[in-house]
C-alpha cells in the first residue's frame, strides 16, 4: 500500500472524449495492468487537478464514477483507495474492458468482410504464438 | 428593478439585456446572461465579439445605458466599493502603474482591500520568483502577468475575473495562470469568470462555457452538455440527394451524392431516431471537440440568423 503521488496520466484536449473520460479510462487501465494495486491511494482531488491543469470537479466527477465501477473506494479518512481486485465487481471490470475491445476489433472485422470462424482461429493462433515467446524469454532469462 | 432575493444566493453576476453601442458599432446586443456562484465560467469568442465590453461592464467601468448588469446582487456603477472589494481583476494589457517597485506594488494595492493576505501575497511572490525590488517598468512580459495575478489574487476575492489571461504568454507562464484559477475555485465558493479565445485551456479548467457572437450569447451551458450534445453524423442514403434532407439540430451540412456529414446538437438518442425516420443509415457517429463546435456554431449564426 502506498500513497500515490504522480500519477502517469495525459490528458489531450484534441481527443474528443470528455476530460472527465479520459482519467477514468486511464485510471481503469492502470488498475486493470498492475501499475495500481490494491490499497493504493489516489492523490486527493485538488492535488491531482493541479496536476493535469484541469477543473476539480472534472476529476471529482472521474473518481465518483470510477467508485461507482467498484474500481476505488472512498474511506473515512476521506482518501480515495484502489479496491481488492479478486472481488467479483473488479473481475466485471476487467471483461467490460475487454469486452470494448472486443466490440471494436469485430467492428473492423466486419468492415473488411473477415468471418467469425476466421478471427476465432487467429486469436487461438496469436495466443499460441504469445506463449510461445513467452517461455523462450522464461527459459533465456 | 431590484432582482428577486433568490437569484442573488445562487448566482454572482447577472446581465439582463444589456445593449452598447460605440458611435454606429454595436458592441452589446441585447445581451443575457447568468453566471452561477461557484465553479469556472469561460467566455469564448472571436477577437470584437464583445468580451472586453462585457467585462467593462461588471467592473462598472461602463455603465448600462440600456439593461442592467448586478455582480453579487449589486450595481457596479452606484456600489463601486461593495461590488470591486470583493473582485481580483486581471486585465488582458495588464496595466500596472510603470514607475512602483513589485513591493511598493504590493503595499500599494494591500491599502485597497481590508482582505488582503499579506501571507499569501509572499507566498505567490515567492512561487512566482517575484523580485520585490524590480521595476514594474522593467518586468518582463511573463513577469508582469505573474504580478498582475499576485495582486488580483491576495485579496482572495469572491469573484476573480481574467480577461484573455494567456494571451501573448509562453506555456510556462500560462500554467500559473491556469494552476491559479484551479487553486482558486478548490477554495470553497469562489467563483471565476475568464475569457479566451484558447479553447484547449478553456475546455480544461472550466465547468460552464457562454459563447459570444457579435454581441450576444449563442449558446450558455456547461462544458460537459454542449461536449455530449453535438454530434457529426455521416448518413447514408439509398439514392443521390442534391440537397440533403433536413435532420432536426442540424448546425451545418456538407457533402455530396448518398453520403451528408451533419453537424447537430440533441440528445444522442433523438439524433439517431431522426435519422433513421428520414430513411438514412447513420455510417459514421463521432463526438466533436470544443474548437469544433465553437467554429460550427458561429458558423451557422452567420448563415441563419437567430
Amino acid at each position: 500500500m502506498r500513497e500515490v503521488e504522480v500519477m502517469q496520466i495525459h490528458i489531450s484536449t484534441h481527443d474528443k472524449v470528455p476530460i472527465y473520460l479520459q482519467v477514468v479510462n486511464q485510471i481503469r487501465y492502470l488498475v486493470a495492468a498492475g501499475r495500481l494495486a490494491a490499497g493504493d491511494e489516489l492523490p486527493p482531488i485538488r492535488v491531482l487537478a493541479e496536476q493535469l491543469v484541469v477543473n476539480p470537479n472534472t476529476i471529482a466527477r472521474a473518481y465518483r464514477e470510477l467508485e461507482q465501477a467498484g474500481i476505488v473506494e472512498k474511506r473515512r479518512t476521506a482518501g480515495t483507495y484502489v479496491t481488492e481486485q479478486g472481488s467479483p465487481l473488479a473481475r466485471r471490470e476487467r471483461l467490460k474492458i475487454l469486452t470494448e475491445r472486443i466490440d471494436q476489433l469485430l467492428a473492423e472485422a466486419l468492415q473488411m468482410d473477415v468471418k467469425l470462424e476466421d478471427i476465432i482461429k487467429l486469436v487461438n493462433q496469436r495466443s499460441t504464438a504469445l506463449n510461445a515467446s513467452r517461455l523462450k524469454d522464461s527459459t533465456d532469462a | 428593478m431590484p432582482e428577486p432575493f433568490l437569484s442573488l444566493a445562487t448566482s454572482i453576476i447577472e446581465i439582463h439585456r444589456l445593449i452598447r453601442q460605440f458611435d454606429d458599432k454595436v458592441a452589446l446586443n441585447d445581451l443575457t446572461l447568468t453566471v452561477p456562484r461557484g465553479g469556472v465560467f469561460g467566455l469564448i469568442g472571436g477577437n470584437g465579439a464583445g468580451k472586453t465590453t462585457l467585462i467593462r461592464h461588471i467592473l462598472g467601468m461602463l455603465k448600462a445605458r440600456t439593461g442592467s448588469v448586478r455582480v453579487f446582487g449589486l450595481d457596479p456603477i452606484t456600489d463601486p466599493v461593495g461590488v470591486l472589494g470583493r473582485i481580483g481583476y486581471l486585465s488582458e494589457d495588464r496595466d500596472l502603474p510603470n514607475w512602483m517597485r513589485v513591493h511598493q506594488l504590493m503595499r500599494y494595492t494591500a491599502a485597497f482591500y481590508p482582505n488582503w493576505d499579506s501571507h499569501y501575497a509572499q507566498e505567490l511572490r515567492d512561487a512566482f520568483d517575484l523580485d520585490p525590488k524590480a521595476k514594474v517598468k522593467t518586468l518582463s512580459r511573463g513577469q508582469r502577468a505573474r504580478a498582475g495575478l499576485l495582486i488580483a489574487l491576495a485579496h482572495r476575492p469572491d469573484l476573480l475575473v481574467l480577461d484573455e489571461p494567456s494571451s501573448g504568454l509562453d506555456p510556462v507562464v500560462r500554467r500559473d495562470i491556469l494552476g491559479a484559477i484551479i487553486r482558486t475555485i478548490a477554495d470553497e465558493g469562489r467563483t471565476v469568470f475568464f475569457s479566451s479565445h484558447l479553447l484547449d485551456e478553456v475546455e480544461r479548467v472550466a465547468d460552464r462555457v457562454a459563447i459570444i457572437h457579435e454581441g450576444k450569447i449563442l449558446l450558455t451551458a456547461s462544458m460537459d452538455d454542449i461536449k455530449e450534445s453535438h454530434r457529426r453524423m455521416t448518413l447514408r442514403f439509398e439514392r443521390a440527394m442534391s440537397q440533403p434532407p433536413s435532420l432536426i439540430g442540424t448546425l451545418a451540412c456538407e457533402g455530396a451524392g448518398v453520403e451528408w456529414t451533419y453537424i447537430c446538437s440533441g440528445e444522442t438518442v433523438q439524433l439517431r431516431r431522426a435519422a433513421e425516420s428520414i430513411g438514412a443509415t447513420i455510417v459514421d457517429d463521432a463526438a466533436m471537440t470544443l474548437d469544433e463546435i465553437f467554429v460550427s456554431r458561429i458558423q451557422s449564426s452567420v448563415a441563419m440568423p437567430l
